[in-house]
């Protein structure tokens, strides 16, 4: 066992003051130490994409980070994306277009799509459906979460108008 | 799939870094940048490194800026960065092309340009751009700084020259003249896999003759490098079907193709021949200028 | 924060109503396995073993313990009082001698078999301590191919567990006489489910009610819970099983593997809660494979490519251990081999195989993606071989609608194979008509005219769903009139909640929403069947519908008396009774005569109080959807890779219950359909060493890899088997794809049988292109 460090993780805008091993992985973090079980953990080697968050806005693999890194950095996870009981239109469209089914992918993909959204709201399909390719689905066939993503851009892209 | 224990550094300038590679490399002490190839290799326990040297917050390693025709990359640099054009010209399009083809996109959120280079995966892109332009790539160790030309980098599959208390600082690529052309072109199983083989062809094109003509490879051998042979099939003839035909015919004779149970010698070579030909013709496709 | 789902107008079932389940999922509120931690519980890690094929001398458990944190270390010795993992179903004595031990005691199967476990206060120090047991073990060589002769499994046993036979008519004299013979030799490579979320368990007794807990589980929790107690000597009350949010099942999640035995087993003993999560490169090794079978095949036709008699011979590779499944998939191939085809006569012999490989089971749509693969790949040989269109040879062997119900002289799965209806060329008709046959045809000539290799494919088939005998559920309605329905039930993602909800409210004449659906919890329901082999839909929608009508029954005859009318005169809308002529006059709601029914209630007389009822439904023959697929694909000459630019899925499911559901199933199990096609495969070298350990190197699709796929859902053939017509939906998006990718390969490489084997790889691929350019002397064009 190594000395344990301490960080203070900023996660949906709460602060978490832990006392963590480095090796604690970001992700375990999350879920066992703050409680927030709502990142998933699919593969550990930074492949399947459940485990995605917002990290300084990015979308990341929080399986592929230590916990020790994330002193003063803004990390939001899929708790955080509805804001006062109301989804946010990415949540929104997932339900409107069948793009859950067994849901262990969705956070990640609720995430991994909000970031990009975010960061890129112009973005072209091709290259919509190539970001969303960085993350596995088993259950959907991706044509249900593709939707919904449109959908969503969609209506950022109405709203801002 | 939890890695090992280790001590953690989070060093803040170069020089503190560089003392802590001097006493905790020969302790199995690693240089931590993006982790994006380092953790997943620590997450199956392939690598337990003691100490790991976190360089996120080292002041100086984040330059990304051309001076002296010279395009300066340092090592906090991350792939994202590369998505949009950061040098006017041939250059900064063709990073934009090639860091596509890097993995995905959460993982070019953190991965680093210089990180790629130090892993020395034979699959990386950047690799593969580092060798076919005669890249600079600068390591500062115990003993000062080191400038290493890319042919010498690069020794085999995940070895390159650096020695273990180095720390990669920037690389440097040349800025590509105005007029010249490129051509990139990788196969990969879907979509973000390592590639099987790529290629990249740099040219230019005076009174309608291929001059100055680069063909690297990469996925195909156990390092990336330029091949001569497909270079020289290539220079002074004027752009065609038949001469880029030649020139991957020449490629694929000239390597010494990495085989697994996946890939035999055989295909590999089918590969490198489909992949510089296709990377010849968009490098000549009329407008193919950046 | 409660989420408002759309309300919905009118009536619900067969509607496309967005999911109960979503609100929880959408905003990280799931619960999975590994989301629910006790205080002072356990980690278990498993210590695997490194050899394919060894005996074991000894396992080194000294400096693990000495690791702080550790708690315990178990190796067979340790809980060599227990028996190794039985059948879930009574399967034939002679399986018996190969079931898996729960950890291994002198011989060593496949790499990835449990050795020893460890239970540590963290899963990083448990990992620590597992690092440190030591396996030491004499390699044996490993038997890698189940088609090469058997070996010696240990003494007196054969690896070949059991040769099974079936069929009908006199196929050799058949054969003797036939206009043509052609015979195949195909294989089907391994893979498997692979959910997103890996396995899981965490196990919890309380000495209060002297009950043990079990989370994470899934499929079949009171099969499971029955083996589990039988297991450790408890009654079947004193063992509970809870399922919570589930990711992804496709049949590899449910069965009861040695881990689960063994988070029991500690909970037990070592008196903590203990909590096992299985990681990837486990799960790749540990969780059951399937699919992998080489069939020889051959087939016997007239002159018109009327199949006259169908034989083979298949090895199925099974792996190290017989699992829980017993014969099961061997028996599923062997009974739907022949289809939607007639197929006078029939002989097939399945030799069931123990290897040094990870033991293999059942994946969505078992024995039929393979007998699709080699069923298909026949019909296209004797269309090639008498130069007949492929569609034609199709139709002249289609059973027909007239032919209803169609008695195939096989059984599988205690129940004899009749089929219970269809019309297998309508939607043959449908499908051509949907993608536009002709033109397309039309279209991919001239394309390969100018130099493109494409092509189509396409396959029919049949599937199965709805396996009874029986199931129950029970339905109450409380003051608020709030309903909840109980069942037995699994939701591994499918929509199970939402299409059950529908399903009660659409009988009972309430909102969807209202209906609390309560699945997984075998001590809220006495028996229950799970969800699997695509029956959910079918038993539990049927005994969900019995229970509603009996819950309408009796509320209708309560408020009949209370609103002083005649039952045919009142209905339920909205959870409301109300006079069908006067629907705005006096009414009662279901919560009201649910309070008239409470057992203090003045009102109550001699009815036994509640407004509540119990349902069941009876099946003693399963239901048979049954599609046709079509692909369009395009290879790249140079490379060998396969782009599928277009799909089309046709099922007919008899009745939808909620047309979104099944299209979000279909189009799921398209693509899972597709990775087994072109990309997944769990290979091994020649010691036996998986290479297939990582997502990176077993590889899934992603969002870049699928096509367009368009869905074609008909109720042409509902099922007479049950009052709503339902077939089920669940595995007939997957059960075609190897056949019609591999025939549209075929035809885009201008190869007819070129495909023999999946996954066809790109380098598979680049081999065919290879070999046909190196017979044919046609100059080698490297496309741009």
């Amino acid at each position: 066992m190594t000395e344990l460090a301490l960080v203070t993780l900023n996660i949906n805008g709460k602060s978490h003051a832990l006392r963590v091993e480095p090796r604690l992985t970001l992700l375990d973090a999350i879920r066992d130490q703050c409680g927030l079980t709502g990142t998933h953990m699919g593969c550990e080697h930074g492949v399947c994409g459940a485990c995605t968050v917002l990290f300084d806005g990015d979308p990341v693999r929080a399986c592929l980070m230590f916990a020790v890194q994330a002193e003063g950095s803004l990390v939001r996870t899929v708790e955080g994306l509805a804001e006062g009981g109301e989804l946010n239109p990415v949540q929104r469209a997932f339900i409107a277009h069948h793009g859950v089914q067994c849901g262990f992918c969705t956070p990640g993909f609720l995430m991994l799509a909000t970031g990009i959204l975010e960061k890129d709201p112009d973005i072209g399909e091709d290259e919509l459906i190539e970001v969303l390719s960085s993350n596995l689905c088993r259950c959907t066939g991706y044509r249900g979460i593709l939707a919904a993503v449109k959908a969503a851009l969609a209506e950022m892209r109405g709203t801002k108008r | 799939m939890k890695p090992a224990p280790f001590t953690y550094h989070r060093p803040r300038t170069i020089d503190e870094t560089v003392h802590l590679l001097a006493e905790l490399a020969p302790l199995e002490g690693r240089v931590l940048a993006g982790g994006q190839s380092l953790v997943p290799i620590m997450a199956f326990r392939l690598a337990r490194p003691a100490h790991l040297v976190d360089i996120n917050a080292v002041a100086g390693l984040d330059g990304l800026s051309t001076r002296d025709g010279v395009l300066r990359i340092g090592a906090r640099v991350r792939h994202a960065a590369f998505h949009r054009q950061v040098v006017d010209g041939p250059l900064g399009a063709m990073l934009a092309q090639v860091v596509r083809h890097i993995a995905h996109y959460p993982i070019r959120m953190r991965g680093t340009f210089c990180g790629s280079l130090a892993h020395a995966d034979p699959a990386a892109e950047w690799g593969v751009v580092a060798a076919t332009l005669d890249a600079e790539l600068v390591a500062v160790g115990m003993r000062g700084e080191r400038r290493l030309a890319a042919g010498d980098f690069f020794h085999g599959a995940m070895e390159t020259a650096l020695i273990p208390d180095e720390l990669l600082t920037e690389a440097r690529l040349p800025i590509l003249p105005q007029g010249t052309r490129f051509g990139f072109s990788e196969f990969s199983r879907r979509a973000g896999d390592y590639a099987m083989a790529m290629a990249l062809a740099v040219l230019r094109l005076e009174g309608g003759v291929i001059a100055a003509p680069r063909i690297g490879l990469g996925g195909a051998e156990a390092a990336p490098r330029r091949i001569e042979a497909a270079e020289a099939v290539l220079c002074g003839e004027a752009p065609g079907e038949a001469v880029f035909r030649a020139a991957a015919e020449a490629a694929a004779a000239a390597i010494l193709p990495l085989e697994d149970p996946e890939t035999d010698a055989q295909y590999r070579g089918e590969l490198v021949e489909a992949m510089v030909y296709r990377a010849l013709t968009q490098a000549c496709a009329p407008g193919a200028r950046a | 924060m409660s989420v408002e789902l759309k309300p919905p107008s009118g009536r619900v079932l067969g509607r496309s109503v967005t999911r109960l389940e979503d609100p929880p999922l959408v905003t990280g509120r799931g619960r999975f396995v590994g989301d629910i931690s006790f205080p002072h519980q356990l980690h278990m890690r498993v210590v695997r073993s490194p050899y394919a094929h060894a005996v074991l001398r000894a396992v080194d458990i000294a400096a693990a313990l000495e690791t702080p944190g550790v708690v315990a270390v178990w190796t067979g010795a340790e809980i060599a009082d227990l028996p190794p993992i039985d059948f879930r179903d009574p399967a034939g004595e002679a399986l018996r001698p190969y079931r898996q031990p729960l950890l291994a005691r002198d011989r060593l199967r496949y790499v990835g078999e449990p050795v020893a476990a460890v239970f540590a206060t963290d899963a990083y120090l448990a990992e620590d301590a597992a690092d440190l047991v030591t396996v030491e073990a004499e390699e044996l060589p490993p038997l890698l191919d189940a088609a090469a002769e058997p070996g010696t499994f240990a003494a007196g046993l054969s690896t070949e567990a059991v040769a099974l036979r079936a069929g009908y008519g006199d196929v050799d004299a058949i054969f003797a006489s036939a206009h043509a013979v052609i015979a195949l030799d195909l294989e089907i490579g391994r893979h498997s489910g692979v959910p997103l979320e890996t396995r899981g368990a965490l196990a919890h007794y309380d000495p209060m009610r002297d009950v043990l807990d079990l989370y994470g589980a899934a499929k079949v929790p009171h099969r499971n819970r029955d083996a589990l107690a039988r297991m450790f000597g408890r009654s079947a009350a004193a063992v509970v099983l809870k399922e919570g949010s589930t990711g992804g099942g496709f049949g590899i999640r449910g069965e009861l593997y040695p881990e689960d035995f063994l988070v029991c087993l500690a909970a037990l003993r070592l008196q903590r809660p203990v909590k096992w999560i299985e990681d990837r490169r486990e799960h790749l090794m540990a969780a059951n494979h399937s699919r992998q079978q080489r069939h020889q095949a051959r087939i016997a036709v007239d002159a018109e490519g009327q199949v006259l008699a169908l034989e083979d011979e298949f090895f199925l590779d099974q792996g190290a251990y017989v699992r829980t499944h017993g014969a099961r998939v061997p028996e599923m191939t062997m009974a739907m081999l022949p289809g939607p085809y007639r197929i006078p006569s029939y002989r097939v012999t399945g030799h069931f195989r123990l290897t040094n490989k990870t033991p293999a089971a059942t994946y969505r749509a078992p024995g039929r993606y393979e007998g699709s693969f080699v069923r298909e790949r026949l019909i296209d040989a004797v269309a090639d071989r008498l130069g007949l269109d492929r569609i034609t040879v199709r139709r002249r062997n289609l059973i027909t609608a007239a032919e209803m119900p169609f008695t195939r002289a096989l059984s599988a799965l205690g129940t004899d194979i009749v089929y219970d209806s269809g019309d297998y060329a309508l939607l043959l008709d449908k499908a051509l008509a949907r993608i536009g046959w002709e033109h397309l045809q039309a279209e991919l000539k001239r394309r390969r005219a100018q130099g493109e290799l494409v092509g189509a494919g396409i396959g029919i088939f049949v599937d199965k769903g709805g396996l009874g005998p029986l199931d129950g559920t029970r339905i109450s309605v409380d003051t608020s009139g709030a309903v909840e329905l109980v069942t037995g039930g699994s939701n591994v993602g499918q929509g199970f909640v939402t299409a059950m909800a529908q399903i009660c409210a659409d009988t009972l004449g309430v909102d969807y929403r209202r209906v609390r659906v309560v699945y997984g919890q075998t001590d809220r329901i006495q028996y229950g069947i799970g969800a699997h082999a695509s029956r959910a839909s079918v038993m539990t929608g049927g005994a969900t519908h019995a229970a509603a009508l009996k819950v309408r029954g009796k509320a209708l005859e309560m408020a009949a008396g209370l609103l002083q009318a005649r039952v045919e005169e009142l209905d339920i809308v909205d959870g409301v009774v109300i006079r069908r002529d006067r629907p705005e006059g006096p009414s009662i709601a279901l919560g009201d005569i649910a309070r008239h029914l409470a057992p203090d209630s003045p009102l109550l007389g001699e009815r036994d109080p509640g407004l509540s009822a119990e349902g069941w439904f009876r099946a003693d023959h399963m239901t048979y959807p049954y599609g046709v697929q079509i692909a369009v694909v395009r290879v790249d000459r140079d490379t060998g890779g396969v782009t599928v630019e277009r799909y089309l899925c046709a099922y007919d499911i008899g009745r939808s219950i909620n047309p979104m559901l099944v299209e979000g199933q279909l189009v799921g199990g398209v693509v899972q359909g597709l990775g087994g096609a072109l990309s997944e495969e769990f290979r091994y070298d020649e010691r036996g060493e998986p290479l297939s350990v990582t997502l990176a190197d077993y590889l899934m699709p992603t969002a870049r890899d699928i096509p367009p796929i368009e869905i074609l859902i008909t109720e042409d053939a509902p099922s007479p088997l049950n009052p709503l017509g339902i077939k089920s939906a669940g595995e007939g998006g997957i059960t075609p794809v190897g056949a019609v990718i591999a025939s549209a390969i075929d035809e885009a490489t201008g190869i007819p049988g070129g495909v023999t084997r999946l996954p066809m790889t790109p380098a598979r691929v680049k081999a065919l292109l290879r070999a046909k350019a190196d017979t044919t002397d046609g100059a080698r064009k490297v496309t741009p």
